[in-house]
């Protein structure tokens, strides 16, 4: 009877460890996205590659996590300082996270087609003095520059200034404009301390001293600066859209732009998508060539990237399968924006004549970017001036300090940030 | 017949109590041993011990990581990669040329929180005792529907910070629901939540909205605590109605006052969701109180350095004030209970 007994537990003690065995073999691999996108319009497309994936691939289950933008820039660097966090994640501030990425090299089909399509952001992604890890690749590129309300100008009787036209001239007539048809605001901007940089950077602003090290505050950011300052007391820019928040915290005008409430709005490409799916046919919506200063004509160049914490072959394969000519080229079609791919031929899903114009004027804005602007956002402590730059400005606006103060305070945060992070 | 039914009921109650006794019993066969071991008179510490081992995990445990992050420096969040010890982080908060002029601190960020989270203090816990009294003193009266309105004033206490946020934001807006109203009467818009000196008055205004209903209850209380004779007497003597309030509700009130008063206060300084929600602190820093310092310098930099010391160093401090407070709340209500109980 005992051996019976025996007999039979064994054979359910092999059978269940084969089992386990089995299942544990079996499982597909979980890789997990931290996705922000622009709403429907960019996520709808990315989940339906990644089904696709998923359904091609049975061994790998990619989970799409969509998130807001401030997980990204807030809750992601905490995760990662934790030691947690996902696989992939789609993000902004690419050199700031830097010591978090891992080298998918060894992981990647092809490492040279990165290098091919993706070279020169890839070194937005390095550590100083790496040159040859790959980290992700560019999902879009983006460029600021500014939009103006064609429909408001034409009411007016105001011609759209050309290319060459000068920051001063822009707030000109977008005062006349918005004076002539009762627009509540000339001019709005994108709270954000890379869009200031742009044309701070077409003032002057060098960003960097002579060895290349952080320098913010210079005659040319002091001019812009300046300039954003007096258009808020002169009534230019509104109050009630950067007073609306504190700090570093971004925020875009598009409640005021979408109500046809503003002439000349400072944002970027990021946008056009969106535009074309909320103002519609409301009015029509130029994307006009970035204004000028003494020193350059130029935008920020920037963008987000699809970049691996975790280095596997399933990390790998995903990141292999979204940077394919096929699947980006797809997804840029859909959300309209800029590819950051080298050698990408897109077909442009839109009729809208808003958005094919903002798109070429932002695609032909690339060559015209200011090395100064390619150096500002491949620096890994970018953020820390950004941050620097619209926190202060926001104070002397509403009156807590004065610009002189403000530049003070901008070049000791800059300072103590950089002491906490790298010590000294 | 009711004999019948109680001995069902009976039965039944047998029958339920079968999975009660054994659970008892399971129970009984751990505890037994261990009372064996250390004897009846430590048992309550054994009962204790859940509790404790949640309170040490949740509470004591991270107060001890912050008071390591507020004495160790850099940017990493893992203990072996921090530098030890400093008190960096104290002296930058604590460094100021003139300290009634924020932007002469080291940390002005921190010296604007400290003056906003006071000002804010001051007069939202002075404006919500004198519309709690006023509510309750209505409200304890004999008045059409008091069922009703003593709901209505508590209701806001059980909505989310966010949602207070979130609906006056909407009505308080340039383009909310009040500037709308305000234009159809001709009126021009106000920046309720975007001009600096009309910003701390709307979240002041919101925060009492959303709270007063709480301390509105406990002054109630204190209201319907208070022995109507002597109101009886008071009006025998033809006492005016002011005199009553002043000279017999007021002073016994005060216990109930202090409580809230100190509640509030604690309250007040740990006041960050709904605010966020609002005006996130703006414009500039004309509304951002000490506790979204706090936030903002540990976990919401937006890609500056997350400076977790200077942060963990700042919620020391409020702590320390937050524990002046408790003591105070505490040695009150002992003294009110030793009243209460010469009494």
């Amino acid at each position: 009877m005992i051996k019976y007994f025996f007999k039979a537990f064994s054979i359910a003690l092999i059978s269940i460890s084969l089992t386990l065995i089995s299942a544990v073999s079996f499982a597909a691999t979980d890789v997990r996205i931290m996705w922000y996108g622009d709403g429907d319009k960019e996520n709808v497309p990315m989940q339906a590659q990644i089904d696709a994936f998923n359904a091609a691939n049975p061994d790998i289950n990619v989970i799409l996590d969509i998130v807001p933008y401030d997980a990204i820039m807030n809750t992601l660097p905490i995760q990662l300082a934790a030691g947690e966090g996902p696989d992939i994640a789609r993000v902004t501030d690419l050199g700031g996270l830097n010591k978090y990425y891992a080298d998918i090299t060894a992981h990647v089909a092809d490492p040279s087609y990165y290098e091919k399509s993706f070279g020169p952001f890839l070194n937005w992604y390095r550590k100083s003095g790496d040159t040859t890890s790959i980290h992700g690749f560019h999902s879009t590129m983006t460029v600021t520059g500014p939009y103006v309300n064609k429909t408001l100008f034409e009411q007016a009787g105001v011609d759209l200034l050309g290319p060459g036209a000068t920051w001063e001239e822009w707030a000109a007539v977008a005062n006349e404009v918005a004076g002539k048809v009762g627009a509540p605001i000339p001019m709005a901007w994108d709270r954000s301390g890379h869009r200031v940089s742009g044309p701070a950077i077409s003032m002057g602003a060098k960003y960097f001293d002579s060895n290349g090290d952080p320098k913010l505050v210079d005659d040319g950011l002091k001019s812009m600066t300046q300039m954003l300052y007096d258009w808020h007391q002169d009534g230019t820019m509104s109050k009630d859209l950067w007073g609306s928040v504190s700090g570093t915290k971004y925020h875009a005008p598009n409640d005021w732009w979408n109500a046809a409430e503003v002439v000349f709005m400072m944002s970027g490409s990021w946008q056009i998508g969106r535009f074309a799916n909320e103002v519609g046919d409301d009015f029509d919506w130029w994307a006009v060539p970035a204004p000028c200063g003494p020193a350059a004509c130029t935008g920020m160049p920037g963008g987000n990237a699809l970049l691996a914490f975790t280095a596997n072959d399933a990390v790998g394969k995903v990141m292999d399968y979204l940077s394919s000519k096929e699947k980006l080229s797809e997804f840029i079609g859909q959300v309209l924006a800029i590819p950051g791919h080298l050698d990408l031929q897109v077909d442009y899903q839109t009729d809208d004549p808003n958005a094919k114009h903002a798109l070429n004027t932002f695609a032909g804005a690339v060559p015209t970017i200011d090395q100064v602007a390619f150096d500002l956002q491949a620096h890994v402590d970018n953020r820390i001036m950004f941050n620097a730059i619209i926190s202060r400005l926001g104070q002397a606006i509403v009156g807590e300090m004065t610009m002189e103060e403000a530049w003070t305070r901008m070049d000791e945060d800059v300072e103590k940030q950089l002491k906490e992070k790298y010590g000294g | 017949m009711k004999n019948t039914r109680n001995q069902i009921k009976s039965f039944f109650i047998r029958i339920l109590n079968i999975p009660f006794a054994f659970f008892m019993h399971a129970i009984d066969l751990i505890m037994w041993p261990i009372q064996k071991i250390i004897g009846v008179r430590n048992m309550p510490y054994i009962f204790l011990l859940p509790n404790l081992i949640f309170f040490g995990l949740f509470v004591i445990i991270p107060l001890g990581a912050n008071i390591f992050f507020s004495l160790s420096s850099g940017d990493e969040l893992l203990f072996a990669e921090r530098e030890l010890p400093t008190t960096k982080q104290y002296d930058e908060l604590l460094t100021c040329d003139n300290y009634l002029n924020p932007n002469t601190c080291t940390e002005d960020f921190f010296w604007r929180g400290v003056y906003n989270t006071i000002f804010f203090v001051f007069f939202q816990v002075g404006l919500m005792i004198f519309f709690s009294v006023l509510t309750a003193v209505i409200l304890n009266k004999n008045i059409i529907g008091r069922g009703f309105f003593r709901s209505v004033f508590f209701f806001p206490v059980l909505l989310s910070p966010v949602v207070v946020g979130l609906i006056w934001q909407w009505i308080l807006l340039k383009n909310g629901a009040f500037n709308a109203v305000i234009e159809s009467y001709g009126g021009n818009k106000v920046s309720f939540l975007t001009d600096p000196s009309w910003a701390m008055a709307s979240v002041i205004f919101v925060s009492i909205w959303a709270h007063m209903g709480f301390y509105t209850l406990i002054v109630l209380a204190g209201l319907q605590a208070i022995p109507p004779n002597l109101y009886e007497a008071a009006e025998m003597d033809g006492t005016s109605r002011e005199r009553i309030f002043f000279r017999i509700t007021l002073p016994l009130l005060m216990p109930n006052l202090l409580v809230v008063f100190i509640l509030a206060s604690i309250k007040g300084v740990q006041t960050f969701d709904e605010i966020y929600v609002l005006t996130g602190g703006g414009p500039g820093t004309s509304t951002s109180l000490i506790v979204q310092y706090i936030f903002t310098t540990g976990f919401a930099s937006s890609g500056s350095v997350q400076n977790f010391g200077l942060a963990a160093a700042a919620s020391m401090i409020l702590g320390v004030v937050l524990l002046i407070l408790t003591l105070m709340q505490l040695y009150f209500s002992r003294n009110k209970e030793s009243k209460h109980q010469e009494i």
